[in-house]
């Protein structure tokens, strides 16, 4: 088969227009098709946890997460065999300046400091600006790429309207955090203490949204889950406690049936591109039944034939989908980069294996739209396509 | 004078594969934004059917939604005597007092389950609601009894008629399903408020306040007079201003599903523009007979052109008809704002579908311009000697 390379390479370059056309639409579907594929793998795919997310687990109310715990079962939850530390995890939400503008928007969240890089444990801050979160109640932290976007340095006042809470807390940024793993760079943690003065004696005082929970190691995570359930089943707030990556995921499955979406939309990509490319295979093959006869006639097999037309579809496949990868990995990169990005897609990686299988899938592709053209060819008679007119 | 149509459409007739092939193309990618188009008008209706125009939500000040407000009895005691408010055939004040949490039910969609509206009110707040009982009857007061909305009872497998719910502090009886129309109410669940409120422990701490203003004309004052009551402390809006804001929970599918159609369009012109220079070269001897017989540059240029636009056209029709079956499907997403789910039915309108047909004439456009000025640039004898 290689030896007739260079007779499909130069087949495909013949009707150049056409081949470029037809490279440059499988290209762009084929770039659809991996940036959705990257999407479904970081979003159903990716079980790997980072190391120090797999020991980390979220304690909420069985119900909902909208519906409180009380703040006493922090304590109950620290003697659980297993458990190294727990933290209270609470969503503050609020409204930061004018929230029209969605630059404005990122995540505000109470914790407690002197838990919170135990139980980060990923996350970085100087050793100073640790004990100032630490010590000074109405200090905040906020994560580099968000200092960055809204141009936050230390000593800023920040202050935030409660929507959740009918408290408008007024803080100053003593820290800036890094994330090595860059997925969580995005944040406002501010203190729990600060949060529950502000309340005074409203009936919120007492009650948490959820906890953070850190194993001792990965293997007791299923174990130490059930232990916490069994001991609040009973109680007038049953607890779920899950681990943070599925806690995560049961935001996806918020965003409605995703995962049908996607793999539609792949569907409807990929039965395009087949389209595009059969239509192109069929367009040559028909210019060219004549030169069939020649080449049976100089004792080309049905056989040679065949894979020739098939070479070239593939060579045109292929070729669209290398470019339609490195395209995909541009926007994957732009994708992550842009400003506005849910998390999850901070994660947006084209990796190998995604490329891997978009290049499979062109080359597939390519081999399928041209079997019927190709074996019609073949089985042409001498006779029959060199009397044929074109 | 221009080439009849005629020749164009039999043209497409002769070539028929290469024609299917390429409307499919274009069907396709118009499928796909028709599908997310007649998904975001489906959640559009259903919050639009919601709110009744004379009718006047009231927050806690700062509350963006009836799940973090927070209102207690007295603040109602002392708004439900405002003025402007209506009344009812009985006398009674238009008022209602509710509370509104989540609950988590599975379904097969979502073994993890899904959150669900649960609102607890009185028998006035669902006077105030175009609500229709489907099957049942409504609870009784007083009892540890729940209506649950058709869509809710259609989705989550626990929400059947006679069936029993466990949330709060124990088992619920479901006696009723309600029937909402198009509304988000569908995807609700009703009780008693005293029932509810006392099993979430939050006797004192209820969600919102409905009102209904005498007329149209009220409607404003009343919901100016008690944003500005300081005493009050509540944040007022018409109850379709709240639910038109919740739309913003069909962004993120409709953004996704914009960007691809727009990404497939390019690739699905590529594709007709071959399609198009194969049809020109292959006629070379055609448009040389043609321009001898008389046709102009510009009618050549035209034909093409409106050849590329029919066979574009073919693709948009195909398009809908690929969608259609998806019109009264029901699904549901998870709306930002009440933090549970919404379910809605896709609507394939006619205005969404001239739109797909408009996006697929955009396509033919894009892919027939060239071949067609290729087609009207000719020399008349190269052409007639063309094979």
């Amino acid at each position: 088969m290689l030896r007739y390379f260079s007779f499909i390479f130069r087949s495909s370059l013949r009707n150049r227009r056409r081949s470029l056309l037809t490279i440059a639409s499988i290209a762009v579907s084929l770039c659809l098709l991996g940036v959705l594929m990257a999407m479904y793998t970081v979003l159903f795919l990716s079980t790997d946890a980072t190391p120090a997310q797999a020991l980390r687990l979220v304690v909420h109310h069985r119900v909902s997460i909208t519906q409180p715990l009380p703040v006493s079962f922090e304590q109950r939850i620290r003697q659980v065999p297993g458990v190294r530390d727990a933290m209270i995890w609470q969503w503050f939400g609020g409204v930061y300046k004018d929230a029209r503008d969605p630059k404005n928007f990122f995540a505000r969240l109470v914790v407690e400091p002197d838990h919170f890089f135990n139980i980060r444990s990923e996350l970085t801050m100087p050793e100073d600006e640790k004990q100032q979160f630490i010590h000074m109640r109405s200090g905040c932290i906020v994560g580099r790429k968000l200092a960055n976007r809204l141009n936050f340095k230390i000593g800023d006042k920040v202050n935030i309207q409660g929507d959740i809470f009918p408290v408008n807390p007024e803080l100053t940024i003593v820290g800036i955090y890094d994330d090595p793993t860059d997925t969580e760079e995005e944040s406002l943690y501010f203190n729990y203490q600060y949060l529950r003065e502000a309340l005074g004696g409203n009936s919120q005082q007492d009650l948490i949204g959820a906890l953070s929970v850190e194993a001792d190691n990965p293997n007791d995570v299923p174990k130490v889950a059930q232990t916490i359930d069994d001991m609040f089943a009973n109680s007038p707030y049953p607890t779920k406690t899950e681990s943070e990556k599925a806690f995560q995921l049961s935001f996806i499955a918020f965003l409605g049936n995703l995962k049908l979406f996607l793999a539609a939309i792949c569907g409807a990509v990929t039965f395009t591109i087949l389209l595009v490319s059969a239509n192109t295979i069929s367009m040559s093959v028909r210019e060219r039944v004549r030169e069939v006869g020649v080449l049976k006639t100089l004792g080309f097999t049905r056989g040679s034939i065949l894979g020739i037309i098939i070479g070239e579809a593939v060579v045109i496949a292929g070729i669209g989908g290398v470019l339609g990868s490195l395209l995909a990995g541009g926007l994957c990169t732009m994708v992550r980069n842009f400003p506005f990005t849910a998390a999850f897609f901070r994660n947006l990686f084209f990796t190998p294996g995604v490329a891997a299988t978009a290049l499979a899938a062109a080359i597939v592709i390519g081999i399928i739209s041209s079997f019927v053209p190709a074996y019609s060819a073949s089985r042409t008679s001498i006779i029959d396509s060199l009397r044929y007119a074109g | 004078m221009a080439i009849p149509i005629a020749y164009n459409l039999r043209n497409l007739v002769v070539r028929r594969t290469t024609t299917v092939m390429t409307a499919l193309g274009i069907a396709l990618t118009v499928a796909v934004l028709l599908a997310v188009l007649a998904l975001v008008s489906g959640l559009r209706t259903a919050f639009a059917s919601t709110g009744n125009p004379l009718q006047i939500l009231v927050l806690r000040k700062g509350g963006t939604s009836e799940l973090t407000s927070a209102i207690t009895r007295e603040v109602f005691q002392d708004l439900k005597f405002e003025p402007g408010i209506a009344k009812n055939a009985s006398g009674e004040q238009m008022a209602s007092l509710e509370m509104v949490t989540v609950i988590n039910l599975q379904s097969a969609e979502n073994p993890r389950g899904m959150n669900v509206t649960l609102r607890g009110l009185n028998p006035i707040g669902i006077e105030m609601r175009d609500l229709k009982l489907a099957q049942g009857r409504w609870f009784n007061p007083g009892h540890r009894e729940i209506v649950v909305g058709k869509s809710v009872a259609n989705r989550y497998p626990a929400a059947r008629l006679g069936g029993q719910l466990r949330f709060g502090k124990g088992l619920w009886d479901i006696v009723g399903i309600m029937d909402g129309g198009r509304s988000a109410l569908n995807s609700e669940i009703f009780g008693d408020l005293g029932q509810i409120s006392s099993d979430f422990n939050r006797q004192d701490g209820l969600s919102s306040v409905l009102v209904r203003a005498q007329d149209r004309a009220s409607v404003t004052a009343l919901v100016n007079r008690l944003n500005d009551d300081r005493r009050l402390n509540v944040k007022a809006q018409t109850e379709q201003a709240y639910y038109d804001a919740q739309t913003v929970s069909g962004a993120p599918l409709q953004a996704l599903g914009i960007f691809v159609s727009i990404i497939m369009a390019v690739g699905s012109s590529f594709a007709a523009m071959n399609t198009m220079y194969a049809a020109v070269a292959r006629r070379a001897k055609e448009i040389g007979t043609l321009r001898v017989l008389g046709f102009s540059r510009g009618s050549i240029l035209f034909s093409f052109f409106t050849e590329s636009l029919v066979l574009a056209i073919l693709g948009g029709l195909l398009g809908c008809v690929l969608v259609l079956p998806l019109n009264n499907v029901e699904t549901g997403i998870g709306d930002f704002i009440t933090f549970s789910e919404i379910a809605f039915n896709f609507r394939v309108t006619l205005p969404i579908m001239a739109g797909g047909v408009i996006f697929a004439l955009f396509m033919g456009a894009l892919g027939g311009l060239l071949p067609a000025r290729m087609a009207a640039k000719k020399e008349i004898l190269t052409a007639l000697r063309e094979i």
